[in-house]
């Protein structure tokens, strides 16, 4: 049987059947094997009882996204499968597993022609005493993706460190299922591993890259409320902070959050806040007062299904338009977004260094998928930003906290610091910051706001720009790694295309982006919203000589690499 | 803290020539010159000294004082004045506003830090009515009070602000009177001191939209019982008061808010340990 560089493997089953447990062991299994991998969760909206699905790619080189199709769809049960059929996509090369008891797979999977083999989970698993079902399909996926048995033991001893009769039993368990593996028939084992050594690998979700990378960049305070998907960037950042002497706060709502976190900023301490869209909508009002009142802040906004409380627990990325415009007055900020769960350690790092840098809120956009995905990754290079917050000098008598310089940025005075006190005010003041409602302030303010951005010099990091050819891709956040997927699918069969992956949404860098797309002639711009919020915001904000397509799906499908592959195939043609 | 030597640091230490936006009668230059008798009474140097405000006429005070200032959104004091608080606990910070903003727009707040007890000093200049936006009535106005937005009277009760800190857990409330300036200041000088969340409602007459509360000089007596840290007692004699009786009402002894305990700061590049496998 052909070995294969990666396995798609889906594990679905009602909510408490434990298939995330189980997913999240398998994934823990792969990187102790020297594999890399993803596993993204999907999930209704129910705590207990409602549908779960751990989708789990393994590797052996990194992966950033979902594959096309999935080789193996396990169910420990088939109770509201049909809510997921969309997103399992199977073929009739793939296998999907069942448990007899649990009856016959529902027609829709039927439909795909996928081959179907059944395990009897729980059959099994009772003859273990305190052994579950999850464990036993635990088990026969690794068999099937050819993990070594003792890196699922060691998962396991890893995960349930009391050890005792508990551990033993999901051992057992697992084994049972891993000997029934080859019986289920023939399935492509991963080729070997290539992973470097251990030390060099981590296993991390998005939301915890981002909440290290934040406290990387100097983030010592936070102020939130809980949301989904965000809530486990603060969990993370709550035991981390205090260990680096910072502070967390649980605010009242997201009006209070953001608030908490200008007041600690005044005060000199970076900070920074994480919501998802009805947050960020709740916390416009503040964000202007940051711009106007020149304050640094970080709000990253982990985008699940809009509007309203949409699809809480699901991926989009429609949240590009309120965090570009949805400020009152003209009120220039910074946009981010991560393009893959590692690369949140450093978009965090750069927007903390940013936003102190340029005295300015930065919003960062990451999404469901990103901050609930867990990646083995490669350690990221240690990237450090030189700069910070520029403060006022003691006892300086011609101090002006809102000086007008060349760049735009003036230093900030910091309480505690005698002589240089000053009000920080969301009225338009003049440079002392006495409030004036003079036009020669607020035009010279305005431009002072506006300048600091312009001519930030925002460096190579401002997009992922990759490859050389007349075609290109330009996209961001989640979408990046399909994208990154289907160039090197069409760069493996002659076609010469680009990637242009955005980290740095606003303000815009027309020449950079002049230069990436240089001798380019169609583009395809890629994301996962209703409204192709992106190729919008291009048109408005750049001159683009290329002829510009869409390709934008709402969520919480994702886009796959087939689908960009194809478009870009088709291109290619004569 | 440092404080500056005694001699150096006079109320006018504090003012800074910011002229103010306020009518002349207002009773909120009262309580401006009330905050800066209390800081200089207790010592501290401006800039040792943050004033956080929302948005009203009453949230014009920080640039008039020559302490750290933040002016921010509407009803949002309280959460900014929390987050520095626990940012900078070196910091005496006084937050300031009035009615609608404090028990209006940012009422659910006012909840909240009463109830999180973060030290803090609030001085709410009470005037029943939003003066900025040319007299509309407040939370605190009169049920019959006629406007041009509620002909008639809102007919609604009004806000009991007392009786909700104390039960949403402040550590220390009182009452005020603009007119009664150093009365003003000493309350407050005790407030900063008071450990915890502090509260201070302040009459302070509106005389362009509420001219009759000119009239408050004379309804407002000294409180006749002692001050008290019982919460069932003060409950009492706060749901009974007339809203004249001046002084301090409550004095509790809730520890204030904590953050998470604090280890020996370990190095942030030391966090990866939770990823490295």
């Amino acid at each position: 049987m052909q070995q294969r560089d990666s396995v798609s493997l889906a594990l679905a089953g009602s909510g408490g059947a434990g298939v995330m447990t189980a997913g999240n062991l398998l994934l823990e299994a792969a990187a102790q094997a020297g594999y890399y991998g993803l596993m993204v969760r999907t999930s209704g909206p129910q705590i207990r009882g409602g549908e779960a699905a751990a989708l789990v790619r393994l590797a052996c080189a990194p992966v950033d996204n979902l594959d096309d199709r999935f080789a193996c769809l396990a169910a420990v049960d088939w109770q509201n499968i049909a809510r997921f059929a969309a997103e399992i996509p199977l073929g009739p090369e793939s296998l999907v597993v069942g448990d007899p008891a649990q009856g016959d797979p529902p027609p829709a999977l039927a439909a795909c022609g996928a081959r179907y083999a059944s395990l009897p989970l729980k059959a099994l698993a009772k003859g273990i005493p305190g052994g579950w079902p999850n464990m036993v399909a635990l088990g026969a996926l690794a068999g099937l993706a050819g993990l070594p048995e003792d890196a699922v033991r060691a998962a396991l001893e890893g995960t349930m460190k009391k050890g005792g009769a508990a551990l033993a039993a999901s051992v057992s368990a697992m084994r049972l299922g891993y000997a029934e593996a080859p019986k289920l028939g023939p399935f492509a084992r991963l080729a070997p591993p290539q992973g470097g050594r251990r030390g060099d690998r981590w296993l991390l979700s998005g939301d915890e890259a981002a909440g290290y990378g934040a406290i990387r960049g100097g983030v010592r305070f936070v102020a939130a409320y809980p949301i989904t998907p965000a809530t486990e960037l603060l969990e993370w950042m709550a035991p981390a902070l205090a260990k680096v002497g910072g502070a967390l706060v649980q605010a009242e709502d997201e009006l209070a959050s953001i608030n908490m976190t200008l007041g600690a900023s005044f005060g000199g301490v970076p900070a920074l806040t994480a919501t998802s869209g009805p947050g960020l909508s709740l916390m416009s009002e503040a964000l202007g007062l940051a711009v106007a009142a020149e304050i640094p802040v970080v709000v990253v906004d982990v985008m699940r299904v809009g509007p309203s409380t949409g699809i809480a627990t699901k991926t989009e990325q429609a949240d590009l338009n309120i965090a570009t415009r949805g400020l009152h007055g003209d009120a220039p900020h910074l946009v981010l977004a991560p393009n893959s769960v590692v690369d949140c350690v450093r978009t965090l790092r750069w927007a903390v260094h940013l936003a102190e840098t340029l005295q300015a809120p930065a919003v960062v956009l990451a999404d469901q998928f990103l901050g609930q995905s867990r990646a083995v990754v490669d350690r990221p290079a240690d990237v450090a930003f030189a700069g910070g917050r520029k403060r006022a000098s003691a006892d300086d008598a011609a101090y002006q906290r809102y000086a007008i310089t060349e760049s735009g940025v003036s230093p900030m005075a910091i309480p505690g610091t005698p002589g240089v006190a000053y009000t920080a005010d969301g009225l338009e003041h003049n440079e002392r910051g006495t409030p004036s409602s003079q036009a020669p302030d607020h035009l010279a303010q305005l431009d002072k706001r506006a300048r600091k951005l312009e001519r930030a010099d925002f460096g190579e990091h401002w997009a992922d720009v990759e490859g050389e050819g007349e075609l290109a891709v330009i996209t961001w956040g989640s979408c990046t790694g399909p994208v990154r997927e289907a160039l090197a699918r069409a760069r493996a069969e002659g076609l010469r295309a680009r990637l242009v992956s955005l980290r740095l949404i606003a303000p815009a860098q027309p020449e950079r982006m002049a230069r990436a797309l240089d001798g380019v002639r169609r583009a395809l711009v890629v994301e996962q919203n209703h409204g192709a919020q992106l190729l919008k915001y291009l048109r408005a904000e750049y001159t683009l000589e290329a002829d510009l397509e869409s390709f934008h799906r709402p969520g919480p499908l994702p886009i796959l690499p087939g689908e960009i592959h194809r478009t870009l195939a088709q291109w290619g043609r004569p | 803290m440092s404080t500056a030597s005694a001699a150096a640091i006079t109320p006018q230490s504090f003012k800074s020539g910011v002229k103010p936006v306020w009518c002349p009668g207002c009773g909120d230059y009262s309580v401006l010159s009330s905050i800066t008798k209390a800081l200089a009474a207790l010592g501290l140097a401006p800039e040792n000294a943050a004033i956080v405000s929302g948005i009203g006429c009453s949230s014009r005070i920080p640039a008039y004082t020559s302490c750290y200032g933040f002016h921010g959104v509407h009803g949002r004091a309280l959460p900014a004045a929390t987050g520095l608080k626990i940012a900078r606990p070196d910091l005496t910070v006084i937050v300031a506003g009035g009615d609608g903003d404090g028990y209006s727009i940012g009422g659910n707040h006012f909840l909240h830090a009463c109830r999180r007890n973060v030290d803090l000093t609030y001085v709410v200049m009470d005037n029943h009515v939003y003066g900025m936006t040319k007299g509309q009535p407040s939370p605190t106005t009169e049920p019959d009070w006629d406007s041009k937005l509620a002909p008639g009277g809102t007919g609604l009760r009004e806000f009991h602000p007392l009786v909700i800190a104390l039960a949403s857990g402040a550590n220390f409330i009182a009452r005020a009177f603009s007119g009664d300036p150093n009365g003003t200041a000493d309350l407050i000088a005790q407030a900063v001191r008071h450990p915890g969340f502090s509260f201070i409602e302040v009459l302070s007459p509106c005389v362009t939209y509420r001219p009759e509360q000119r009239g408050w000089k004379d309804a407002v007596r000294p409180a006749s019982v002692a001050v008290t840290d019982d919460p069932a007692r003060a409950a009492r004699r706060l749901m009974t008061d007339d809203g004249f009786n001046l002084g301090v009402l409550y004095a509790g002894r809730r520890a204030p808010y904590r953050a998470a305990p604090q280890h020996e700061p370990q190095s942030p590049a030391s966090l990866e340990l939770d990823f490295a496998l």
